[in-house]
């Protein structure tokens, strides 16, 4: 067993440019990701025009909330103690990863189920509980293949999205024995024969976990009540079986109400799975005497969100439920797949939450902001209306700020001048008119970005502008 | 109606044809066309790349060019989309700067739109024999919303037979300065927009905006696949008469 972890990956440009040229990946991404967005537009469509209506509601809870997020948290912190639960406060993922790991070692466990959960993969808890020299077993069936195959999660919802079922197979077949129970002799690449697989694999785990880890879609604060969504089962396992129950929870992802909650219901497995409802919604509150974990723990996590919250245009990437609409329609995102952004979070909406949360002072997280063409089409499908192209270009502009490179600067600066006057844009299009049978092929420096793969167009002899004015003499 | 053109930076330097495709057009439907001579550039690529102050001068520039007009044609949806959807949050909140672009917004119509919404019509009076797809770009089908516009405008043409481009939603990869900070990932999406449309056997590719279409051009050109591209205003302009001579 070793451990995955996206540090030292080189920056997006970098990264995309070897993932675009894996024919293998890129063909499994443009089935999958084309799969699901069949299949949400068919269940958004359906709704005609209610779907705007839903998704300005859902757009209108979480900026309220978000707005009045202190008063919330304590409200959700009054209602988890009131039912029974320990509330944790954790500002980073170091803080978030002691507690756990205090919380697991008090059990006398040395091993751990877990629920998939994006806010566990973003402080890399699982290395963490490692290091402490306990077992963290993924139990979500995208999850489990990322973990036996030491992977990394390329896909918020569908983490091992860029594995194609050949792959799974050897991976199951290599590696299940090392974790537990082995893959049967013979397994094949029938999907059936997979979950089977893993269906063996996991049963022993969920009979014999007495500490599970789980996330949380959302939190309801006047109930205190926890949500996840899921499709497989496992997290209703890991949420019910286990005498121990510790949640690890961004503090973004609160509802104020059950009637708030409604919103997301809709708008969730239909951005998500692309179904009207998800197969398995679990909910806990507390501690439920005789049923269920006796022993329940709520680990809130800040981890960088109070300082996006600050943000007046990137908070609004703080809505996020984490649906990867924004993934599956993204043609950056099909091209390159998840682990070129280097982040937990891939794809558009990773693109701003990322350097967000963890701020821009890596070349790889300054790079993030232009991992996009800006075509719109993630603000399109967002399901709570995150402007992401908004976010990108003001995250743009504070790398732009600071840390641009030199001969970016020099193109922008010479491009102001020209186009400062509209005699200097005169002079200079003309300057390229004489010069326009000297333009090589093949360009040095930036420009040659652009010859590398594409002709340049032939330039005028003269410019329109030339032309009208000329035009305008004559008569 | 007397009409202001806004021929932005690209066109102007790089494809002077589409200009002259444009006043021919709308003078042929009985219209002036006025060009203030000061325009220069919208400011897209400074403000998309984060140079969010240099942007604001420029749209200041574009302001004071343009305020008096009382319709503004830009044969770009992408440089309409960035003077009517960003140009408001340049200025200061509130400020006099903001209240005039705001003011000035609402006037400014890629050619598509204000063919179909402002003169009402659809037949142009064009005449183009090819076979043609149309792909709609980025900021004209999600930023301005032009729908059905360059499509009505397209069958109308006596002699054109559109074809479906597949995938034509989809990004063509351009992006401004992303064609470059992403090379890699631009091509990739550059081939798969050209392949999509050498697929359908057309010999023309169309559409509202010659940044993307360059980039798409200059992918076909280096595959020498013989399908060549043009603007909509080139096509529109086109009739009978002048096809025969040119």
């Amino acid at each position: 067993m070793s451990s995955a972890t996206f540090l030292g990956m080189p920056p997006f440009p970098e990264a995309a440019r070897s993932a675009v040229e894996d024919s293998r990946t890129r063909h499994n991404l443009h089935k999958a990701t084309h799969t699901i967005r069949g299949k949400r537009d068919a269940v958004v469509g359906e709704l005609g025009d209610d779907w705007q209506r839903l998704r300005a509601e859902g757009e209108a809870v979480k900026t309220h909330t978000l707005r009045h997020l202190d008063h919330y948290l304590e409200k959700l912190e009054e209602s988890v103690r009131r039912a029974g639960g320990t509330v944790h406060w954790a500002a980073d993922a170091d803080e978030a990863n002691a507690i756990v790991t205090r919380l697991v070692k008090q059990t006398g466990e040395s091993e751990v189920v877990k629920v998939k959960s994006m806010a566990t993969q973003e402080i890399e808890l699982n290395n963490a509980l490692e290091a402490a020299g306990i077992t963290a077993y993924e139990t979500d069936l995208a999850e489990l293949i990322v973990q036996l195959g030491e992977d990394l999660p390329s896909h918020i919802l569908v983490p091992a999205i860029h594995l194609g079922r050949a792959q799974i197979r050897e991976i199951f077949l290599d590696k299940m024995a090392e974790w537990g129970v082995p893959a049967p002799e013979g397994l094949t690449d029938d999907p059936r024969a997979l979950a089977e697989a893993a269906r063996v694999h996991l049963r022993e785990l969920f009979l014999r976990a007495k500490v599970a880890v789980s996330g949380a879609n959302f939190a309801v604060a006047d109930s205190g009540t926890l949500v996840v969504l899921e499709s497989e089962g496992n997290g209703r396992m890991c949420l019910t079986l286990p005498e121990t129950l510790i949640s690890v929870v961004g503090i973004e992802k609160i509802v104020p109400t059950w009637s708030d909650l409604e919103v997301f219901m809709q708008l969730l497995p239909r951005s998500s799975t692309g179904e009207r409802m998800n197969p398995y919604t679990s909910t806990w509150t507390g501690v439920t005497p005789g049923d269920g974990p006796q022993d329940f723990h709520l680990v809130l996590l800040d981890n960088g969100r109070t300082d996006v919250l600050a943000d007046t245009v990137g908070r609004q990437a703080l809505r996020c439920i984490r649906c990867s609409a924004c993934l599956n329609i993204c043609p950056v995102y099909e091209r390159t797949g998840g682990h070129a952004y280097g982040s937990v979070y891939p794809g558009p909406i990773g693109a701003i939450l990322t350097p967000q949360l963890k701020g821009m002072s890596s070349e790889a997280d300054r790079a993030l902001p232009y991992a996009s063409s800006l075509c719109g089409a993630c603000y399109d499908v967002c399901p709570v209306a995150i402007d992401i192209p908004e976010v990108l270009v003001h995250l743009r502009e504070q790398v732009a700020s600071t840390e641009a490179p030199l001969g970016e600067k020099a193109l922008m600066a010479g491009a102001e001048a020209v186009f400062g006057s509209s005699t200097a844009l005169d002079a200079a299009q003309r300057a390229a008119g004489v010069m326009r049978g000297a333009v090589p092929k093949h360009l040095p420096g930036l420009a040659g970005k652009w010859t590398d793969t594409r002709d340049i167009p032939d330039i005028p002899e003269e410019s329109f502008r030339k032309w009208w004015n000329e035009r305008e003499e004559g008569r | 109606m007397r009409i202001a053109l806004f021929i932005t930076c690209v066109n102007d330097t790089l494809f002077p044809d589409t200009g002259r495709a444009v006043v021919r057009l709308l003078e042929r439907l009985g219209h002036e066309v006025v060009f203030p001579t000061g325009q220069t550039c919208c400011g897209q690529m400074h403000y998309n790349t984060g140079y969010r102050r240099p942007a604001a001068r420029l749209a200041v520039r574009f302001v004071q060019t343009f305020e008096g007009a009382d319709a503004v044609v830009v044969p770009s949806a992408s440089c309409a989309a960035m003077i009517r959807e960003h140009y408001p949050k340049l200025g200061r909140t509130g400020s006099r700067l903001s209240r005039r672009m705001a003011d000035l917004g609402p006037r400014v119509y890629d050619l598509t739109e204000f063919l179909v919404d402002v003169l009402q019509v659809t037949d142009v009076g064009a005449y183009y024999p090819h076979k043609v797809v149309y792909h709609p770009t980025c900021h004209g089908l999600r930023f301005l919303g032009l729908g059905d516009r360059p499509y009505r405008l397209l069958r109308a043409v006596r002699g054109l037979e559109l074809l479906e481009l597949p995938g034509a939603t989809e990004c063509c990869g351009f992006g401004g300065t992303f064609a470059v900070k992403n090379g890699a990932v631009s091509a990739a999406m550059g081939f798969d927009k050209a392949r999509h449309a050498v697929g359908t056997g057309a010999e023309v590719l169309c559409a509202v905006d010659n940044s993307c279409l360059m980039h798409i051009g200059g992918t076909l050109s280096r595959q020498r696949s013989g399908l060549r591209i043009t603007h909509i205003a080139e096509i529109l302009a086109s009739t009978e008469k002048e096809y025969a001579t040119t």
